[in-house]
């Protein structure tokens, strides 16, 4: 693991890649520390500042310190990367590894399953469902989840089946393994390592989906901040004031340059045809 | 114009590696005598792929030529630009590989394939097929012309390769790289590419460069013989010099080994015990000294020179030297 | 000596269409023989070569054997069970009994497994739990000649002779009373296939362990085993000890095999029986016999009638009109 941090670090991209990384998410978690205001504390004489010594990034509509707001918005733009990413991760590949692996019947259901969710567009999935139970944070989870299950079960399937074709695979049934241990000891490391790049790719994907959902007034309810609610503050502000609009943008910007580096620069590290070889 | 269709001169070809130079090539020299048939023979490791790599200049991205010449048809090939090496390739050189399978295409018909490498040639549609029909008829495709329209998976391993050398033979090249040609076949196809091989560049009048580990393969086709270990040269010469009087001890460990020329059954096969060295960090000295039986207190730190021990045979080895 | 391993008339279909396409296609049989009434045994201790060149079902033969693919008809007995009528767990069991050398060295070991988690894979599988593993993966290293170092290393830091080793020391795991072995030496070099065959035949004399070998290497053959046949479109063209198929080869084929080893001497005066043509289609059996369209001494009883059995000794036989 820091074998790969330090070769993720020797890479110009990589390096800039974690450091963005790194810099959005101790912001993050470290928020309640580092945040001078309440994000959500009203103070309407300080409303519409622009960056000073005091707010950072200024103020909005309400007197909100809007660097404070960002903080915290990452911390909600995190959890639901985390969390989404890794429940969709989790079925993706059980269900990928079990079409794979399994009898064509049920690669064929799964596949139908896959193709399905894949056919709706994501955002008017969205915000269909948004429209029938109501917008929340668990809402936008669940949608995002749903509509990323395929991208990780197809690739964990196409995986899955060109590792079935080894020898190792019929070595191991030759020595009367079970159908369950192949696929947890030697499916399941083999498929992991193009996963694990893909998911690190997704997460600004699935963050400015956030983003995007709850500046569409569909995720995170008010008054919680969130980086899309922010950006919608300041877009019906645009006429009065930049700041809440570039104080919405930074951190996405970040995180989307920073996670997509990152990626990049661990794809080049993990994937045996672009190392250098003998 | 010299008599030699391809010569390389003291050519070294290393490899940047995250522990520094592999050298896989070092001081290489070889001669392709205009139509003749040279072999270079070498287990894993010795440098065979490097060789023709470089020779065809599709190395990898991490190697660099830190010396040497590689001269073809009078002209430096790692002088040429890119647009000059393209021009040579399929064209006055081409390679045949080992696996047939993935060498076509195989969601295009033969006869596309065929065609579409003729781009060089300014002639009509129906000229180029009726070249590649005659080349597939010379390598002994039965009804050719109806077979042009056929994929590469409708024809079995060994007509694969034949389409593969007449894919390669059909710009009349002055020198054909085989690359294990028929490792990939089964023993009695094997016999038949051989012989095709021999009987083509006698037409032809090609010389051919033809890389193998199977010393058998290469006794019956071969005029010439290199033998690589680690990365050099260790001997060469004619076929008869190589196989009767080998004068390296690794080439003469070789010829033990084979199976193939041990006839007497044996529940102990001679074997080479040893690991080739480390090619980042060369040992001192002779190459083969940790493997070898003869070795001698010279060989540990002074490296043997390339010497003639008769008209035609060279070997760097120390023993033959005193 | 008693039979550890009988098969008798053994047959292994595949299908190759559908019974529909079959139907309107015009395809008689939707199936094919990929091997077809093949009979031998391996008496305790001994060793028998399969020969055969690709897609002569030399390997699916053993596949059979191991009960890794339904036998269509015939019999395959080992210690005296059956084991095409076997149910899972009867296979589950019978497969501790034998154990596979894979052909590819390096692509027959889990990439991500260590040497030691390898070859003591065996034991996880079986649920094997009063063996000390580390100690286990010492004894099987030390077995096939690696360091017991080598339990930490990964497949991709192996040579392919190491690499093969580590092939055998799985397949010792669990006191096997038959290996089989898919071409032992298949992409190794000539320097190292001596090793691994002199390794082959020490752990047959220290173990007394049958072995089951199948390769299209001769030279393989004539070194290791006891008794060999050679196999033609899914059939046994001749059989019989090894010494005498070396010395006196009587059909064609195994005639044209042996003479298809090129010398490596460039003077060597070769007597070679070149065949003409290609394999045919398994799809597409000839009538007669069916290595009459290749064969130099074909007559026309070939290529109208089946060849009869023609038996040299009682360990010996062919199918051939005009044996050599």
């Amino acid at each position: 693991m820091i074998d790969v941090l330090r070769r993720v670090f020797g890479d110009p991209l990589g390096r800039i890649g974690l450091i963005l990384v790194t810099l959005v998410t101790v912001g993050a978690l470290f928020a309640a520390f580092i945040a001078p205001y309440d994000p959500i504390a009203l103070n309407i004489r300080d409303r519409l500042q622009d960056p000073s010594a005091a707010h950072f990034l200024g103020t909005d509509q309400l007197g909100r310190d809007l660097f404070s707001r960002v903080l915290y918005g990452g911390q909600v733009a995190l959890k639901v990367a985390l969390i989404t990413i890794g429940v969709a991760l989790f079925i993706g590949v059980a269900l990928g590894m079990v079409a794979g692996f399994g009898p064509r019947w049920l690669d064929n259901a799964i596949m139908l399953f896959f193709d399905t969710i894949r056919s709706f567009p994501t955002v008017m999935f969205a915000l269909a469902t948004v429209a029938l139970v109501g917008p929340s944070l668990e809402t936008v989870i669940a949608v995002i989840v749903v509509t990323t299950i395929p991208n990780y079960g197809r690739v964990a399937r196409t995986q899955t089946l060109s590792i079935k074709s080894n020898e190792y695979i019929k070595a191991e049934r030759a020595m009367g393994a079970s159908t369950a241990r192949m696929l947890s000891v030697h499916v399941l490391p083999n498929v992991m390592g193009p996963l694990m790049i893909l998911a690190s790719m997704d997460i600004p994907t699935v963050i400015a989906l956030e983003a995007g959902l709850s500046f569409l007034g569909m995720g995170v309810k008010p008054p919680t901040p969130s980086w899309g609610s922010i950006l919608n503050d300041g877009y019906t502000l645009i006429r009065n004031t930049p700041w809440p609009i570039v104080a919405g943008s930074i951190p996405l910007l970040m995180v989307t340059l920073g996670f997509t580096f990152l990626g990049e620069s661990l794809r080049d590290l993990i994937d045996p045809k672009l190392r250098r070889t003998v | 114009m010299s008599s030699d269709v391809l010569t390389v001169t003291d050519l070294s070809v290393h490899y940047r590696t995250d522990h520094g130079a592999l050298q896989a090539l070092r001081h290489v020299n070889l001669d392709v005598p205009r139509g003749s048939i040279v072999g270079v023979v070498g287990e894993s490791g010795c440098g065979k792929s490097t060789l023709i790599a470089s020779i065809i200049r599709l190395l990898a991205g991490n190697a660099f030529i830190p010396n040497g010449r590689i001269e073809f048809e009078s002209r430096n090939l790692l002088d040429l630009d890119e647009a000059a090496m393209r021009d040579l390739r399929g064209n006055r050189m081409s390679v045949v590989f080992q696996d047939p399978m993935s060498t076509l295409n195989p969601v295009l018909t033969i006869g596309r394939q065929m065609t579409d490498i003729q781009y060089r040639r300014n002639a009509s549609r129906a000229d180029k097929q009726r070249r590649a029909v005659e080349m597939l008829a010379r390598v002994g495709i039965s009804d050719p012309a109806s077979r042009l329209g056929q994929f590469p998976h409708e024809f079995s391993g060994g007509m694969q390769q034949r389409i593969s050398i007449a894919m390669a033979l059909q710009a009349e090249p002055a020198l054909l790289i085989a690359d294990e040609p028929t490792t990939a076949l089964d023993a009695t196809l094997e016999v038949q590419i051989i012989h095709l091989l021999k009987d083509l560049q006698t037409n032809i009048g090609c010389s051919i460069l033809f890389i193998s580990h199977h010393l058998g393969v290469i006794a019956e086709l071969c005029d010439y013989v290199v033998v690589m270990y680690a990365g050099e040269i260790v001997e060469e010469g004619t076929a008869r010099d190589v196989f009767h009087r080998p004068a390296h001890p690794y080439t003469e460990k070789l010829l033990q080994c084979d199976p193939a020329g041990i006839a007497a059954k044996s529940r102990s096969l001679p074997t080479i015990p040893g690991e080739i060295p480390d090619l980042v960090e060369l040992p001192a000295g002779c190459i083969f000294k940790n493997r070898c039986g003869y070795v001698m207190e010279r060989c540990d730190n002074v490296v043997p020179a390339w010497t003639e021990s008769a008209g035609t045979h060279f070997v760097s080895c120390h023993r033959t030297q005193t | 000596m008693s039979a550890l391993l009988q098969v008798e008339n053994a047959r292994v279909r595949f299908r190759v269409c559908s019974t529909l396409q079959a139907l309107f296609g015009g395809v008689s049989d939707p199936c094919i023989d990929a091997v077809r009434d093949a009979s031998f045994s391996i008496d305790e201790g001994e060793t028998f070569a399969l020969v055969g060149e690709s897609g002569s079902g030399k390997s699916t033969l053993a596949l059979a054997v191991a009960g890794l693919l339904p036998a269509a008809e015939g019999s395959i007995r080992f210690e005296g069970a059956e084991v095409t009528t076997m149910d899972t767990a009867a296979l589950k069991a019978y497969r501790r009994h034998i154990a596979f050398m894979w052909q590819n060295p390096v692509g027959s070991l889990s990439p991500r497994l260590s040497v030691g988690a390898l070859i003591t894979e065996p034991y996880r599988i079986h649920r094997v739990r009063e063996r000390d593993l580390k100690a286990e993966s010492a004894r099987l290293l030390k077995m096939v000649g690696l360091p017991p170092e080598f339990a930490a290393r990964y497949p991709h830091q192996l040579s392919g002779g190491q690499a093969r080793r580590v092939g055998v020391a799985r397949a010792l795991a669990l006191d096997p009373k038959l290996i089989i072995a898919d071409e032992p030496t298949a992409g190794l070099d000539v320097s190292v296939q001596g090793e691994i065959l002199n390794l082959l035949n020490r752990l047959r004399s220290d173990l007394g362990v049958c072995m089951f070998v199948i390769t299209h290497n001769l030279n393989v053959v004539r070194h290791i085993s006891d008794r060999t046949a050679i196999m033609y479109l899914g059939r046994f063209v001749e059989q019989g000890p090894t010494d005498d198929i070396f010395a006196r080869p009587r059909h064609p084929y195994t005639l044209a095999l042996l003479s298809a080893n090129p010398e490596p001497d460039p003077d060597a005066v070769l007597e070679r029986i070149e065949l003409k043509g290609e394999i045919p289609s398994l799809r597409d059996r000839p009538a007669g016999c069916e290595f009459h369209t290749r064969c130099p001494f074909v007559g026309d009883a070939c290529r109208q009638t089946f060849p009869p059995l023609h038996t040299v000794s009682a360990a010996h036989a062919l199918t051939c009109h005009f044996p050599r």
